[in-house]
């Protein structure tokens, strides 16, 4: 009833081809900005802030990149712990090397450094696929983070093979890393940084270059036929899900957990950022975030569960049971959804677009 | 068939010269880099722990290769039913019971496991893309590993079922000092060699066997000449779930029973690379190399860059030998030209 296209025509190609054809979208999303902007800084307190919306922030932009790569050129990676942590001490080094840099800078710069070691562990794409091309990205996810963990030249020496962001601002006095950080900048500058990114990736995947990408994981020899060039598609996903997979790896270390050393970035991370897409839903942008979002709460409800219902459970059979909770879900998603919590979304959007009618 | 055995004898052939080069390489390599320590009898030594190891490797290996041949499921769950297989024998035995009784007890939990997978996990998803049907192993991955440690608990469990672990110096006269092997290596080397026997006679000889091959070889086929699919995935992943209790009881009593088991599920990864997904001798030959493989890179050039480097060497070679033969040793050639 109010979820309904009727009456919106398009006169021109561009409103055509809009990013948003509908109006109750644009309406909707501009909505959502602003909740986001500036009502969830100012009622969420500093605890919600830093462990439920940096994280998913952190996290949906590390299975934006993922997704794009798996989700819509069909490359399945189990590196993506390996890229995060490229990005994570890429920015350090930079970011303590040349101080007057400008902290955005130094992530984009960190991002490219991990396009390039993307492109590398990617050349195997070419010749393998499947389940082979996934061993090959563990390669990339052992080596890297057994480089990190080292040579301590990744860390300026430090003994413990921590590092620590050094505090930068995004503008003048208004700081975005390190200790002066307040929750809510950090979480403003991650808003919208990521929600930049997310629509160049949106954009992008409408693009000519997200095409290829898509013809090439539906049926690459068809794709090759009409003209597609395999070896520039793969590799021009794997860059540019490196791209963002490195830049999430910088601002987790840097913006949410302030100090991190390489064995943070260990498989788990790689196999709950994997989760996140398939469950989000494979090649969708909003998958991505709907599927950080569950990852992320997921497991602080299910903390908080038993004690909110009363029962006093050991914090040891807690942790197991999440694992199984966790596994139970993932398998139980599958079964009903492969598709994910994307196509829930659009399901329940048609269904929207019929209420109260029932057809 | 007869492909596959004369490849497989050309391979054996090699070996010992594949292993005389790499001694020499670090042989000259030692002379170069004085840092290095290097003795022929030390890298015989080095070389036959390795590929003792191996075997341990190849046994987890084994049970993803049969998954694969008859399903096409790549299982990542292996691992975790390694673990599960052995927490389970654990418990049964930590109940007083004798390991014979212990391990049939844990067999019958093997197959019952498999049986639930069958109807609960993998019935529901038939005709689903196998990356849906790898993530769903992969919660199973999660499932048993927390329902595991729920029933059992986590402390590292100490498994010992009476293999002798005594440390003994084969050819005292031809090297100095002898080379020190581990009995209890032997034995697990002896173990999967049986293994392997029972699974070849087992495929080959009997009814249920010639079916797991039918069904391996084409899925359409084998169900229009009566061969109840359903069935066949339940009785092979009981299989794999037995192959998996004995690589949890060899690994449990050689490192303790804990959950890092699950996780050595990943090193058999590179072993399948290396051998092929389809192929049983591949996994064991797969897992010999590797196995010696990073032993050696680890004692002998370990050295040269600050030692670790097992966390990643067999993803390395595995990576490394993709790109000149993407099926495998013995893997199915599929031609693709993408």
């Amino acid at each position: 009833m109010f979820y309904r296209e009727a009456g919106q025509f398009k006169t021109s190609y561009s409103a055509d081809q809009a990013i948003f054809p509908i109006r109750q979208d644009r309406l909707g999303l501009l909505l959502l900005g602003l909740v986001a902007v500036f009502a969830v800084p100012a009622l969420a307190n500093n605890y919600f802030l830093e462990t439920i919306f940096v994280p998913f922030l952190v996290f949906a932009m590390a299975a934006l990149g993922l997704n794009l790569l798996t989700g819509y050129c069909g490359q399945l990676s189990l590196g993506t712990g390996g890229f995060m942590a490229c990005g994570a001490f890429f920015s350090f080094k930079l970011a303590t090397a040349f101080p007057e840099l400008h902290i955005v800078v130094v992530f984009l710069l960190a991002g490219l450094g991990t396009a390039g070691v993307g492109v590398l562990f990617g050349l195997p794409s070419l010749r393998i696929k499947g389940f082979y091309l996934a061993v090959a990205t563990l390669a990339a996810q052992f080596f890297l983070v057994w480089m990190f963990n080292k040579f301590n030249w990744w860390t300026n020496y430090s003994p413990s093979g921590v590092i620590s962001a050094p505090p930068r601002e995004i503008i003048p006095g208004f700081f975005v890393t390190g200790n002066e950080a307040s929750p809510a900048a950090k979480y403003v500058f991650l808003l919208i940084f990521v929600a930049v990114l997310a629509l160049i990736a949106k954009n992008l995947v409408r693009s000519r270059t997200g095409r290829s990408w898509m013809a090439i994981r539906d049926m690459d020899i068809a794709a090759e036929i009409i003209g597609i060039r395999p070896l520039w598609a793969k590799l021009s996903a794997f860059a540019v899900s490196s791209f963002y997979i490195g830049i999430s790896g910088a601002l987790w270390a840097f913006v949410y957990t302030g100090s991190v050393e390489a064995l943070a970035f260990q498989i788990d991370r790689s196999f709950q950022v994997l989760f996140m897409v398939i469950i989000g839903g494979l090649g969708s942008i909003l998958g991505s975030f709907l599927g950080a979002a569950f990852i992320v709460l997921l497991p602080i409800l299910l903390n908080n569960a038993p004690a909110a219902l009363g029962i006093p459970l050991k914090v040891e059979l807690i942790s197991h049971l999440e694992f199984m909770i966790f596994g139970a879900l993932i398998i139980f998603f599958l079964i009903v959804e492969p598709h994910g919590l994307a196509r829930l979304w659009q399901i329940g959007k048609e269904k929207l677009r019929l209420w109260p009618f029932p057809y | 068939m007869n492909a596959t055995a004369t490849r497989f004898g050309i391979w054996m052939a090699l070996v010992p010269l594949l292993i005389a080069i790499l001694g020499l390489g670090l042989q000259g390599l030692a002379i170069i880099d004085t840092s290095l320590f290097f003795t022929w009898g030390y890298f015989l030594e080095v070389l036959i722990a390795g590929l003792l190891q191996g075997v341990l490797y190849s046994l987890v290996a084994l049970g993803f290769v049969l998954i694969f041949k008859a399903s096409g499921i790549f299982n990542f769950a292996q691992g975790s039913m390694v673990l599960f297989a052995a927490l389970t024998m654990v418990g049964f035995i930590e109940m007083g019971l004798h390991w014979t009784l212990a391990f049939i007890l844990a067999a019958g939990v093997m197959v019952v496991l498999a049986i639930v997978i069958e109807k609960v996990v993998l019935r529901p998803m038939v005709n689903q893309p196998h990356i849906i049907l790898f993530m769903a192993t992969i919660g199973i991955f999660y499932f048993l590993d927390g329902f595991g440690q729920t029933l059992w608990g986590s402390d590292v469990k100490v498994l010992d079922i009476g293999i002798p672990k005594d440390p003994m110096f084969v050819l005292p006269n031809v090297f100095e000092g002898g080379i020190l092997i581990n009995s209890f290596d032997l034995v697990a080397a002896l173990v999967g060699a049986v293994l392997v026997a029972v699974l070849a006679v087992f495929f080959q000889y009997t009814r249920v066997g010639r079916a797991l091959r039918a069904v391996a070889d084409d899925h359409q086929a084998a169900l229009s000449v009566g061969i109840p699919l359903k069935t066949i995935w339940a009785i092979v992943w009981s299989v794999a779930g037995i192959v998996a209790l004995v690589a949890g009881i060899m690994w449990g009593s050689k490192a303790g029973v804990q959950f890092s088991l699950a996780l050595i599920a990943l090193k058999a990864l590179p072993v399948l690379i290396l051998g092929g997904f389809t192929s049983i001798p591949g996994a064991i030959v797969g897992g010999l190399i590797i196995g010696a493989g990073e032993q050696v890179a680890e004692v002998f050039l370990g050295p040269l860059v600050g030692g670790a480097l097992q966390d990643w060497f067999a993803y390395m070679l595995a990576l490394g030998f993709l790109l000149f033969r993407p099926q495998g040793l013995f893997g199915e050639k599929i031609i693709e030209r993408i």
